[in-house]
């Protein structure tokens, strides 16, 4: 396929309308295969407005005598609007961005296509994989394993072709329990809290369905878990539905561990919010973070009804209870709801920030969203982001990365030059052969002239957990992100500046390193 | 002291009002004249001011003891168990008579003691000096003069004695406004504005009545748009709400109907200026509520916040029905109307509400730090304070219920200001000299009574106390601490605009946790980023220091 078959014009004379403060931009519109550019033309500056097609969630059209308006409403939350010369053309470039900003093929996508100058192919994926998460664990205990049984994809494509599992469970009873559980999510190791000796599971829901059936396998594989931390260990299956909800699954085939069959496993049920009820939540709070002409008594009402902080309460809360439970009771946790792949890896990420210091280094939190997230365009992970945003809010030390950096990732996971968050799953990344033919955003993020927007100038390493305060009070709406195209908080740019300023004189007449997170320590 | 019975009781339970696993430190509680002491386990001492202390319930006894809770103005609430009913009952018996004093001269400043002698206690007082204040702001000069009218207190008894006004209003004008404004409260300077020639100027409300007039009044504000050479016009700001007014309006001509028009004129008495007489003026009503409102709002606002295992819709749905954000929204778009009125249209305002002692206060005192950058210093903040607050006579021991009185006069309206210029401060992280702890240590005083500065409702009053003779001033103990009150990102040099222009879109309006929650550790971020800059500064300026000592 080419691309000129779906771009109807290339060209048109158009004004970009960029808010009240700022004069509009008149230019030249060209649409490419993947971008929207402005070309304010010779006389101007060499001012050149861009977007990348794919970032583009909605477009209306207008037209209006021999002119028409293009509203694009983008993922990454910018709204902008083009006034177009030209019936013609604005209904042409409206529907080029329409066919271009909705293709599917992962393959034609921009990264396969961005090839920065001092950037290699293939650079920087080989921090990521299980295998070296396995040889942290290796350190600490012999009781867990790296099976390769998913080599080919064939017990769970949603999987990495290597996960981290007991010893004494071998790989064919790890397939039957794939066989039992939802997509093939079998339980694996999430994280090992080396202090305690406990783990943090992840998997999907069991299919016991209406006749409440068993699996051998599955059953001891959690058993296993058990014996392997501690004689007489207890654990907790941290089940994301309700209680109700989780019955409610067995009719479609789903279901939950029943007590009889898991001994010393404690169901607790945390219903998250997730998919539908959780996007219309995300909508609701933009439409009101949109509106700057609203009352106080109006924005206090829908800041409430909107419930995206009740959101961020409950998962920051769940992964407060699987954290306390490994760090106090020296527990083992099984994190799952149905699919186990939203919620779930929510609640399993958020844990480990909490509980391990080195994922909340710059190279260690790459790590933890290569390792944990497979889905990234949807609104969890900007659920996660927000998380994260509020514990470095209350631990602005204990975090390597700013909020440059979850900002950073949130465009990213909408629409990116690298391919990073391509794809659903391990299994696509592969036949795409996204690792070898596009650049991993890891690289691009790491080179030295992002840093500075990317760091927080006052990480000082804080080896102790971070439990935050979940009150209502003490979590904020993350204005940075909500508010960034509509009320750009200026001045703290500036005055973030300042702390780097200081911080770095700091570091410098101190002498300190300055480059000691690159790499992820062991 | 006779009100003290019990001096130390044991065993005494404290719990955390916000712990889900009803965790308590063991004790114990003694009864001093000044303060409540609970000293735990841990030796940790929590000290209880008094003064603090707003209200003190004891609720009905318990398997494990009889619950005293505590709550204190300065929004720390303590929840104790005594295990003896009898020591319970006595304790809080103590404390109703203790946080109640009925004089002023049985107020803690008056026997506090920080070991200075009467020189050094005098230069503190002599530190806020308000004639050099105007001096700085460029008066007197060829279009306001210092007045001596009232000089002895006679005109205004909740005025200043040094009042600056213009040059051309002779003292039969001034005094003949004095007796058409209430509390004789006429239009004077508050802070001129020297690169515009343009004034705020502040009074009370006039006594209009429906028809009544005044020309002296009418004079004097033609005095104060002429003692502008940049514009005719003026503003005067009526910082109530319009609805308010109307409806007071509306009753008044119902009662003129009913009853006859000269006892109605007599009754009446109240009032806003009437356009038609007064040339030259443009006036604004800017909708700020009454302290009635205010203080009923907070009232709320403390019921919601202080639920413990508040959801988060609560909390919301909660901030929505005290209204407090929605005050404080008001009080900051008045300030923004004031400060635009001078750098825009270069034309001078008049503040009224009723008494000119609350809304006018806030106004003022926002707008003069909108416009000058010196007010964001630390020293020029107290300037502030002392010129529209203290000396123009906001009822600080009313307002703060420093003595056993009038709850109805009990209102938060400095606690608003204050949380308006953290608002700011969080809009403009490198505009203000000072940090939030300083606000929090000035909200402490204002109640704690330690100090002379906010005893007593206007100065004659504080006169009459002799309060220079025998309180101190809080101000140098402020300055001394300085370095715990300084950002460390100001920047003096780097604000292009001196005149801040905030955003008062509802979205950057937010609940201050860190006042009304300052004593609930637990709800507060672990660590904190301002003392982890200050370290750095510090250790940056002794590196810069030793390079040049060794350089040397």
């Amino acid at each position: 396929m080419e691309f000129s078959e779906l771009i109807r014009t290339g060209q048109a004379q158009a004004e970009l309308l960029r808010g009240p403060e700022m004069p509009p931009l008149r230019g030249t519109l060209c649409v490419t295969g993947h971008h929207l550019l402005l070309s304010p033309g010779p006389q101007a500056t060499p001012d050149l407005w861009l977007l990348l097609l794919r970032s583009v969630d909605s477009i209306e059209k207008r037209v209006a005598g021999d002119a028409g308006t293009i509203t694009l409403r983008c993922k990454d939350l910018r709204v902008l609007q083009l006034d177009i010369e030209g019936v013609e053309a604005t209904l042409d470039i409206a529907r080029s961005i329409e066919a271009l900003s909705s293709l599917e093929s992962v393959i034609t996508s921009f990264p396969f296509f961005y090839r920065p100058k001092g950037l290699r192919l293939g650079e920087a994926w080989h921090f990521h994989p299980p295998e070296r998460y396995y040889k942290r664990i290796a350190r600490e205990t012999r009781a867990w394993r790296l099976s390769e049984a998913n080599e080919d994809f064939s017990l769970c494509p949603s999987y990495p072709r290597a996960v981290i599992v007991p010893r004494a469970v071998d790989d064919d009873a790890l397939a039957r329990s794939a066989r039992f559980r939802q997509g093939g999510r079998f339980p694996v190791l999430s994280y090992y809290h080396a202090p305690r000796g406990t783990v943090l599971l992840r998997s999907s829901q069991p299919l016991t369905g209406r006749q409440k059936l068993r699996c051998a396998e599955d059953e001891e594989l959690l058993r296993a878990v058990l014996a392997e931390a501690r004689p007489g260990a207890r654990g907790f299956i941290v089940d994301t539905r309700s209680a109700q909800a989780a019955k409610q699954a067995r009719m479609t085939g789903g279901g939950t561990e029943a007590k009889a069959a898991y001994p010393g496993w404690k169901r607790l049920h945390r219903p998250l919010e997730r998919g539908r009820p959780l996007q219309e939540s995300f909508v609701r709070l933009m439409e009101a973070c949109g509106d700057p002409e609203q009352s106080m008594d109006r924005w206090l009402s829908r800041l409430d009804g909107c419930r995206w902080l009740s959101h961020v309460k409950e998962a920051l809360s769940t992964a407060c209870l699987a954290a306390q439970g490994m760090e106090w009771e020296g527990a083992c946790i099984l994190v799952h709801g149905a699919e186990g792949t939203d919620s779930t890896l929510l609640v399993t990420s958020l844990a480990q920030l909490i509980l391990d210091p080195l994922s909340r280094t710059m190279a260690g939190f790459q790590e933890l969203i290569e390792r944990e997230w497979i889905q990234h365009e949807a609104p969890i992970f900007l659920l996660f982001l927000d998380c994260v945003w509020q514990l470095g809010r209350q631990f602005p030390l204990s975090l390597e990365f700013g909020e440059g950096m979850l900002l950073a990732l949130f465009d990213h996971s909408y629409a990116s030059p690298f391919g990073t968050f391509l794809c659903n799953s391990e299994k696509e990344r592969c036949l795409c052969e996204v690792r070898t033919r596009t650049h991993s955003l890891w690289s691009g993020l790491n080179q030295p002239k992002e840093q500075r927007k990317l760091r927080n100038p006052l990480y000082v390493p804080n080896p102790l957990a971070i439990w935050p305060s979940v009150e209502p009070q003490s979590l904020r709406l993350w204005q940075g992100l909500f508010l960034r195209w509509t009320h750009p908080p200026e001045p703290s740019e500036v005055a973030w500046e300042k702390v780097w300023q200081i911080a770095t004189d700091q570091k410098t007449e101190g002498s300190q390193p300055t480059d000691s997170a690159s790499e992820p320590q062991p | 002291m006779e009100h003290i019975r019990t001096t130390k009781v044991e065993q005494v339970k404290l719990l955390d009002r916000f712990s889900t696993s009803n965790k308590s430190l063991t004790g114990t509680l003694y009864l001093t004249a000044t303060h409540l002491l609970f000293i735990d386990s841990h030796q940790k001492e929590t000290w209880i001011l008094h003064h603090h202390i707003a209200l003190v319930e004891k609720l009905a006894l318990t398997t494990s003891g009889c619950p005293l809770v505590i709550q204190c103005k300065n929004f720390r609430t303590v929840h104790f168990i005594v295990p003896r009913e009898r020591d319970c009952h006595d304790i809080y018996n103590s404390l109703l008579q203790l946080s109640k004093q009925a004089k002023y001269e049985d107020l803690y400043a008056f026997s506090y003691n920080p070991k200075q002698n009467d020189s050094e206690r005098l230069r503190g007082w002599q530190l806020v000096d308000l004639a050099e204040e105007y001096k700085r702001m460029g008066v007197p000069n060829s279009n306001w003069q210092l007045s001596d009218a009232n000089r002895d207190y006679k005109i205004c008894e909740t005025y200043p004695r040094e009042l600056y006004v213009p040059r051309i209003a002779s003292k039969p004008i001034i005094v003949g406004s004095s007796k058409f404004r209430s509390k004789g409260r006429f239009p004077v300077l508050s802070y001129y504005h020297q690169n515009k020639e343009a004034a705020i100027c502040r009074c009370s409300q006039p006594l209009s009545g429906f028809s009544a007039r005044c020309l002296e009044d009418e004079h004097l504000l033609q005095a104060i748009s002429k003692a502008n050479p940049a514009n005719r016009y003026m503003y005067v700001m009526d910082t109530r709400p319009r609805h308010r007014m109307q409806s007071w309006w509306a009753t008044q001509k119902d009662i003129g109907r009913i009853i006859l028009n000269a006892m109605a004129n007599r009754a009446a008495g109240k009032g806003y200026e009437n356009e038609d007489n007064y040339s030259n003026i443009r006036f604004q009503f800017v909708g700020i509520e009454n302290i009635h409102v205010m203080r009923s709002s907070l009232q709320k606002l403390l019921e919601v916040n202080g639920t413990k295992g508040l959801s988060v819709s609560d909390f919301y749905s909660g901030l929505e029905n005290a209204g407090w954000l929605r005050h404080i929204k008001a009080v900051m778009d008045a300030a923004i109307f004031l400060a635009k009125a001078i750098m825009v249209e270069n034309a001078s305002v008049l503040v009224h509400c009723s008494d000119g002692w609350d809304r006018t206060s806030q106004v003022c005192s926002l707008g003069s730090l909108l416009l000058d950058p010196y007010y964001r210093t630390i020293r020029g903040f107290m300037v502030l304070i002392e010129k529209d607050w203290i000396s123009f006579g906001h009822k600080y021991s009313e307002r703060c219920g420093h003595l056993d009185g009038d709850p109805k006069e009990v209102s938060p309206v400095f606690t608003q200001f204050l949380e308006c210029v953290w608002h700011l401060t969080e809009q403009f992280p490198q505009a203000f000299e000072f940090n939030e702890a300083f606000l929090l240590q000035i909200h402490e005083h204002i109640h704690s009574c330690q100090f002379g500065n906010f005893i007593g409702n206007c100065q004659k009053e504080r006169e009459e106390l002799k309060l220079k003779e025998k309180t101190y001033s809080l101000w140098p103990f402020l300055l001394d601490d300085q370095e715990k009150y300084v950002n460390p990102l100001y920047s003096s040099t780097s604000q292009k605009p001196a005149v801040l222009e905030p955003n008062t879109v509802a979205f950057h309006f937010k609940f201050w946790r860190n006042m009304y929650h300052q004593f609930d550790r637990t709800l507060h971020p672990r660590q904190s980023v301002f003392n982890i800059i200050m370290n750095m500064n510090e250790q940056n300026k002794q590196l810069q220091k030793d390079v040049k000592d060794l350089e040397s």
